[in-house]
């Protein structure tokens, strides 16, 4: 039983924590099957983090939060699309900008509003996203033995922009695999002269991607800022943009797989929380270091080709230009 | 809309493009400025007078440019050879750990054998850093944008676990070794120049200056003046034309990388052995992303990075005053600032060479 509880509590701020991985790894996966490389996906969190922390707090709601978030984070992403696809500048430089202009304006804007050192007000009751509670919850909790505890700690009970993640996946792999749509931006990605040719506009369709990046970042931002913690905290995200990056990598740019990678590399960090101080039987302390590394790590092992291939879209990175 | 490439005269092309992108970065920060309630007038004139107003204030400045001619530098060897290093964080933080290992371990030695170990070992860490990317993309095909930017997360928390576990200070709550003996760290300024009768107050400028300068010359020499040099311009321009040339791209990338970690090294020399006299968490505190900002501006040539890092420095310095008379606007400004001139000068380089354009003839570029 004991095991079990723990289990489940590993388990459920396993979720927790890979909830904003989640976002920002479909916003990456979208952006660079259109061929748009981000390496801004941290930028535009912290920046949705900071914009619906400050609107939450003005608004009361965590909704309105939501919206602003996802509004500053769409933001950044036509910043992107503007420099990389109306001006095919380099897509790297441009996502190592949006990434240092968050980091810059969010602690300049945060201060010299709040005079908190770059914190936003602490965000209570509405303001902030409550848990949702699944029906069925308590009851199956105390009528079914494992598997009861099991729904009620890890499958019920988390904020709503985790559910709207989750959703995100669904979406991102139902529109990528059979829709039109999907069809012709993964087509954006692997050969954009050809979608060029058949009269459909490769601008038009990459602003589309980078959109949608941009709406699912503003998610992850949100959660990070108004459901996780109770307010924006100064370079909150911490490198999860690059996480979530590295399980984009991983997943070989498809969405199912990168739910599995976000849900390890969000495992991994619970372990690592969990382990703080404890000497496992036979090894001893493992450095909770060690554990934080093992996606970096890993992701450097695997674009080295040592386990596994990654693949990325064809077109990725490359501007497209016209022939005349 | 833009396909055609924007033709140029070359002083409009070196200069003016990189000299409007910074005039209009600098506009879009002072509408910053005003977006929390200050006058962008007054802060520009607080921020000169706080850099280059009195002669702390010039040190201070140079201080912090010798950061950013490292780290620019870093970012502009591998710009010639066509790779895009945002490495400069871990590999100094590399260079840091190497750096205060042998000011530690290395502390019997006489000074005039220790500093110059140490400094060599910083730059043999940064390299060693850099090298590791270089090598997966030449023999294994992982970009060096991805590796270089896990690398820097592999290096914070390698640091961590060092500092905490390993070579941290015993008994401090925080994590830093240490302190170096004192024959082992590099001469401030002011004590440099007394002895030839100059009397500087005292800041943290210290002989890795000096370093910089030369650094500055090295690299200029090696990309404009040697083989190894014109070898990575052409790999840079045309890796293919470059093979059929009997230069090997692969080769040059590794090269390439591990001169551009060496000098990412500098950071942790100036820092870790000229100021803190310690390795402590975060020394590197983003000076190698600001690199970028430098490259960029100074479009890879040493002449031009020596002024986007002084442009850095007194940006820098400056702010760092200003933020004492105008708490509102702190040091992050220039994050800000780094941000902007990136995005200008580098990813919409295209859009300011057409305005460019428009102003040098008006009427025809459109």
């Amino acid at each position: 039983m004991d095991a079990i509880a723990t289990f489940a509590v590993v388990l459920d701020s396993a979720i927790r924590l890979s909830v904003p991985l989640l976002c920002a790894a479909m916003a990456g996966l979208w952006s660079e099957r259109a061929g748009v490389v981000d390496i801004g996906l941290e930028g535009k969190m912290l920046m949705a983090a900071f914009a619906s922390a400050v609107i939450a707090a003005q608004s009361g709601s965590a909704w309105a939060g939501l919206g602003a978030g996802i509004l500053a984070s769409v933001m950044l992403s036509l910043v992107h699309g503007f420099a990389a696809i109306t001006w095919r500048g380099n897509q790297i430089v441009s996502g190592v900008a949006i990434n240092m202009l968050a980091a810059g304006l969010t602690v300049i804007l945060g201060n010299a509003w709040f005079g908190q050192g770059g914190r936003t007000p602490t965000l209570e009751g509405a303001a902030r996203f409550g848990d949702v509670t699944l029906p069925f919850a308590q009851t199956l909790r105390t009528e079914v033995p494992e598997l009861g505890l099991i729904y009620d700690e890890v499958i019920s009970g988390h904020a709503a922009p985790a559910y709207l993640a989750l959703l995100a996946v669904v979406l991102t792999a139902v529109v990528l695999k059979r829709t039109r749509f999907g069809l012709r931006l993964r087509a954006v990605g692997e050969n954009p002269a050809a979608v060029d040719t058949a009269g459909i506009s490769v601008a038009g369709l990459r602003y589309g991607a980078v959109i949608i990046c941009g709406v699912l970042c503003g998610l992850g931002g949100t959660y990070l800022a108004v459901s996780q913690s109770a307010g924006f905290l100064p370079h909150m995200t911490a490198g999860k943009g690059f996480i979530a990056l590295a399980a984009v990598i991983f997943a070989n740019w498809r969405p199912w797989p990168a739910l599995w990678a976000c849900l390890l590399f969000g495992g991994l960090d619970a372990v690592a929380i969990r382990l703080q101080g404890v000497a496992l039987p036979g090894i001893g302390q493992v450095p909770v270091q060690a554990i934080q590394a093992l996606p970096y790590l890993m992701t450097v092992i695997l674009l080295a080709g040592f386990i596994g291939k990654s693949t990325p879209p064809k077109a990725a990175g490359l501007p497209y230009v016209k022939e005349r | 809309m833009s396909a055609a490439p924007i033709e140029l005269p070359r002083w409009a092309d070196t200069a003016l493009v990189p000299l409007v992108s910074v005039a209009a970065a600098l506009a879009v920060s002072g509408l910053v400025v005003i977006g929390i309630g200050e006058s962008p007038l007054e802060a520009t004139a607080l921020l000169l007078r706080g850099a280059l107003g009195s002669a702390e204030g010039i040190g201070f400045t140079l201080y912090y440019t010798t950061n950013f001619i490292f780290t620019g530098l870093a970012v502009a060897v591998a710009f010639h050879a066509g790779l895009f290093n945002i490495g400069g964080e871990g590999q100094a933080t590399i260079a840091g750990i190497f750096a205060a290992l042998a000011c530690l371990w290395l502390a019997p030695l006489p000074g005039l054998l220790l500093v110059p170990l140490a400094v060599l070992a910083a730059a043999a860490g940064g390299a060693l850093y850099g090298f590791i990317p270089g090598w997966l993309q030449a023999t294994r095909g992982s970009h060096v944008v991805i590796t270089t930017i896990m690398f820097n997360f592999l290096a914070a928390t390698l640091t961590v676990y060092l500092l905490v576990e390993v070579i941290g200070k015993p008994g401090s709550m925080q994590p830093e070794t240490p302190e170096f003996a004192a024959h082992a760290v590099l001469t401030p300024m002011h004590k440099l120049l007394a002895p030839l009768g100059i009397t500087l107050p005292a800041t943290p400028l210290n002989s890795a200056f000096l370093l910089a300068l030369a650094a500055l010359v090295a690299v200029w020499a090696l990309i404009f003046r040697s083989r190894l040099g014109y070898a990575i311009r052409t790999v840079g321009a045309n890796p293919r034309a470059a093979a059929y040339a009997g230069i090997s791209p692969a080769r040059i990338t590794m090269v390439a990388m591990a001169i551009s970690g060496a000098l990412a090294g500098g950071l942790a020399v100036n820092e870790v052995m000229g100021v803190q006299h310690r390795l402590l968490l975060d020394f590197t505190a983003g000076y190698g992303f600001v690199g970028i900002a430098v490259a960029l501006m100074g479009r890879g040539h040493p002449v031009g990075v020596a002024l986007a890092a002084l442009l850095f420095g007194v940006l820098y310095q400056g702010g760092a005053e200003l933020s004492f008379d105008k708490p509102a606007i702190t040091r992050d400004m220039v994050v800000v600032i780094g941000g902007v001139i990136i995005l200008f000068a580098g990813a919409l380089d295209g859009l300011f060479r057409r305005a460019v354009a428009v102003l040098l003839r008006p009427g025809r570029a459109a």
